[in-house]
């Protein structure tokens, strides 16, 4: 699966980087590299770009390039770690829940 | 000694700086590149300096802001980096600190936003990751000053003591350790060579740098060496070049985090900014509050208290004139002296200042607007539309502001984040119908669409407009090539932004726009002056019949016969819309011999001059011919080349031309 097909609200993992040149520096220097867990946040109002989160932050790529990131879908972590950096990409309400 | 203040962009870069330096600053370009520098002496130590480079988030050559960092680090040699790091955020912002330190340069490290980590609950222990990454780390607040002092302190004594980084090996035992080391040892001396360090030289070699290999010297044999080295590490990893360097910086950074840092469950500032989120960049509400929020905008600007002011410091002016001119007058200066000062060089300055309170009001909302972190989401928002255009969500703004004024529209494009969309920006703005061409249109559509005005006058925004698109188009695909910036953005969390750092801005644009403009619209009033004065002999002129601009007028009316403006008055008319827009009906009612007022009624009745194909158009012609000389001023400073500022003038006389010529050829046809 590729990252444009990621649904609004469901977390994967970063398989392959693909794209060239700048952009594909660009995405990894965002931190967009393979083993990274990715959450699709929302869509722009007219269905393109879309906001992603990664590593704590957020950040907004178009759909053409997110066709050129692969991923596999990822289970949320369950058992949350006190620091929980690994598992605020996904939902930080569950984290409360079941945090620390 | 000279500090390079480097950090990511939205990590409160600019609001350090402005503590760092308080009002000291001098801002300016970087040469040949539209890249803003500024350099300000520290407060504290009024012998050291520090320079404020642009937001980037790596070392790549891919971008200019990035080559600029880069070279001037490698190049100017600074005595030391401050590297600012957002704590919020602080793996993606450490992926920057991480090639800095491999540059050989003392370095800190100051921790910003180490108030909204600590207030969420979160911590991170300073000494730990102050020995993980071999540097020294000062936290500090920028945004409340705290911990500034002994930032300087510390960057003061690595600097003195030249203290390097300590810690020069990111990588774990492995393929990609293994070819960076190796790597190293060969490009060595190299590297030395220039005083560069062999580390930074490796990594970029690794990751493809061919410009590099170049500097460095490197001959085919060592070339290929490094590539049978990075084939090796490719294969055994299981990770191309890119990213493999990547994978090995974030690999280290989470090493480093861990234990160290602990963040917050969710901080409340992210809490707060999803929920305005759901609002400004909801599916349904996004676009009205977009609108909305240009439409305040604007109002504020050009109507509640932008203009108004402009409007006071017009009549200031002018009463100022009068009692200069009535002052001279007593003395008994010698007219034509009189009229130099008081037509050429006050009225010059007066519409300098006129532009002034738009300037400040607009970049005071502007400012506001990308401190909060707002444009950031219109560029998401509107990225799509765009996008079609060739350009990206970042330039909307820009755009918009055309329609009030180009001068700052076009200062406005600073704050998009690429050279190329900023120069593509700059080439559209003048085609946006500003708000000083409005009494041209109304004149003309009072006199010969009286039944139509509305519609033709919305006619013409939205045919500056297209024409302008198609003139992006044509100038992204001939002119200015090189792919578009990746839009890769981020969309940090909403701040309160900083009244320093909007006051900064709002003075440094004014002065800017004073310095720049003042002798380039002071000639321009002068000359015109001249040219309305004299005749051909330099005898004062008694009417404007005989003047030198008419003689220019006449000179070049045969060019506009093909657009029906046959009369010698139309030409004259347009030259001195160059000074300002408005000027175009002035001067025209003064050469038909009658007031701006009665001025419609004079040009229904006189079909010698307009007949209703030719003042149509006359209005495209004065829709999208040169912007007046404040604009040009003013492009010319953005595109930091007199050619340029000259070729878009040029540019914009030919399509106006072309675009009047076949309307006119049209409108005949009925």
């Amino acid at each position: 699966m590729t990252l444009d097909k990621l649904e609004v609200g469901r977390s994967a993992l970063i398989t392959k980087v693909g794209g060239e040149g700048a952009l594909r520096a660009r995405l990894l220097d965002m931190g967009l590299i393979p083993r990274t867990v990715i959450t699709a946040v929302r869509r722009a109002p007219m269905g393109d770009p879309i906001e992603l989160r990664v590593r704590g932050y957020e950040l907004t790529i178009r759909l053409e390039d997110a066709a050129k990131i692969e991923i596999e879908p990822a289970e949320v972590p369950k058992i949350f770690s006190s620091d929980c950096s690994s598992c605020c990409a996904h939902s930080c309400k569950d984290c409360k829940k079941g945090g620390k | 000694m000279v500090f390079a203040l480097v950090g990511n962009q939205n990590c409160g870069k600019t609001t350090l700086f402005n503590q760092l330096t308080g009002s000291n600053q001098h801002v300016g370009n970087f040469p040949g590149v539209t890249v803003e520098s500024k350099v300000g002496v520290i407060r504290s130590r009024k012998a050291d300096t520090v320079v404020d480079l642009p937001g980037i988030y790596s070392l790549r050559a891919y971008t200019n802001e990035e080559t600029v960092t880069r070279d001037f680090i490698l190049k100017n040699k600074p005595d030391g980096i401050i590297n600012i790091v957002d704590a919020t955020n602080i793996e993606r912002n450490l992926y920057l600190s991480l090639q800095l330190l491999s540059m050989g340069v003392p370095t800190v490290i100051a921790l910003n936003m180490m108030d909204e980590v600590r207030g969420n609950g979160g911590s991170i222990n300073i000494e730990k990751l102050s020995r993980a990454l071999g540097v020294c780390v000062v936290p500090i607040s920028a945004a409340k000053n705290e911990g500034i002092d002994e930032l300087i302190e510390r960057a003061a004594e690595v600097a003195s003591k030249r203290i390097m980084p300590a810690v020069k090996d990111f990588c774990t035992v492995g393929p990609v350790h293994r070819c960076i080391h190796s790597v190293t040892h060969l490009v060595e001396d190299h590297a030395e060579m220039i005083r560069m360090s062999p580390r930074f030289a490796a990594t970029k070699l690794i990751e493809g740098d061919e410009e590099l290999a170049d500097t460095l010297g490197l001959n085919e044999n060592e070339r290929e060496t490094i590539e049978h080295a990075v084939i090796e590490m490719e294969n055994e990893g299981g990770l191309d070049r890119m990213a493999a360097i990547a994978n090995m910086r974030y690999d280290f950074i989470e090493k480093a985090c861990a234990g160290t840092v602990i963040h917050a469950a969710e901080t409340k500032e992210h809490r707060r900014s999803s929920a305005i989120d759901k609002v400004l960049t909801g599916k349904f509400t996004a676009i009205p509050v977009f609108i909305g929020v240009m439409f305040l905008v604007f109002w504020l600007t050009f109507g509640l208290v932008g203009q108004p002011l402009a409007d006071l410091l017009a009549a200031g002016i002018e009463s100022l004139i009068a009692v200069i001119d009535t002052a001279l007058e007593d003395f008994g200066m010698n007219p034509v002296a009189k009229s130099l000062i008081v037509d050429g060089v006050l009225a010059g300055v007066g519409s300098v200042l006129s532009f002034l309170p738009l300037i400040v009001v607009l970049f005071f909302f502007l400012s506001v607007l990308e401190d909060t972190g707002y444009m950031a989401r219109v560029a998401f928002v509107t990225d799509r539309l765009l996008r079609k255009i060739g350009l990206s969500g970042r330039s909307v703004v820009p755009m918009l502001i055309g329609f009030g004024c180009s001068v700052p529209a076009i200062m406005a494009t600073r704050t998009l984040s690429s050279e190329r969309d900023r120069k593509l920006s700059v080439m559209l703005v003048p085609f946006v119908s500003c708000s000083a061409k409005l009494p041209i249109y109304a004149v003309f559509t009072a006199a010969f669409f009286p039944d139509n005005a509305p519609l033709v006058m919305l006619g013409l925004y939205l045919f500056g407009i297209i024409v302008g698109i198609l003139a992006a188009r044509f100038s992204g695909a001939f002119i200015f090539r090189g792919t578009a910036m990746p839009f890769v953005m981020e969309l940090p969390n909403y701040r309160f932004p900083s009244p320093k750092s909007v006051f900064m801005l709002m003075k440094d644009k004014a002065w800017d726009f004073i310095r720049k403009a003042f002798t380039v619209i002071l000639a321009a009033s002068v000359i015109i002056w001249f040219l309305q004065t004299f005749d051909i002999r330099f005898n004062v002129v008694e009417n404007g019949e005989g003047s030198l601009l008419a003689a220019v007028g006449k000179f070049i009316s045969p060019l506009f016969v093909p657009l029906g403006f046959t009369d010698w008055r139309i030409p004259t008319a347009l030259i001195t819309g160059f000074t300002a827009k408005e000027a175009v009906v002035s001067t025209l009612a003064v050469l038909v011999g009658t007031t701006v007022s009665e001025l419609p009624n004079v040009l229904m009745h006189s079909p010698e001059l307009f007949t209703t194909a030719s003042a149509m158009a006359f209005l495209v012609f004065t829709l999208l011919y040169t912007p007046c000389v404040a604009a040009v001023a003013t492009l010319r400073r953005e595109f930091s080349s007199r050619l340029g500022a000259a070729g878009v003038v040029l540019f914009q006389c030919v399509t106006a031309w072309v675009c009047a010529f076949i309307v006119y050829r049209i409108a005949l046809l009925f």
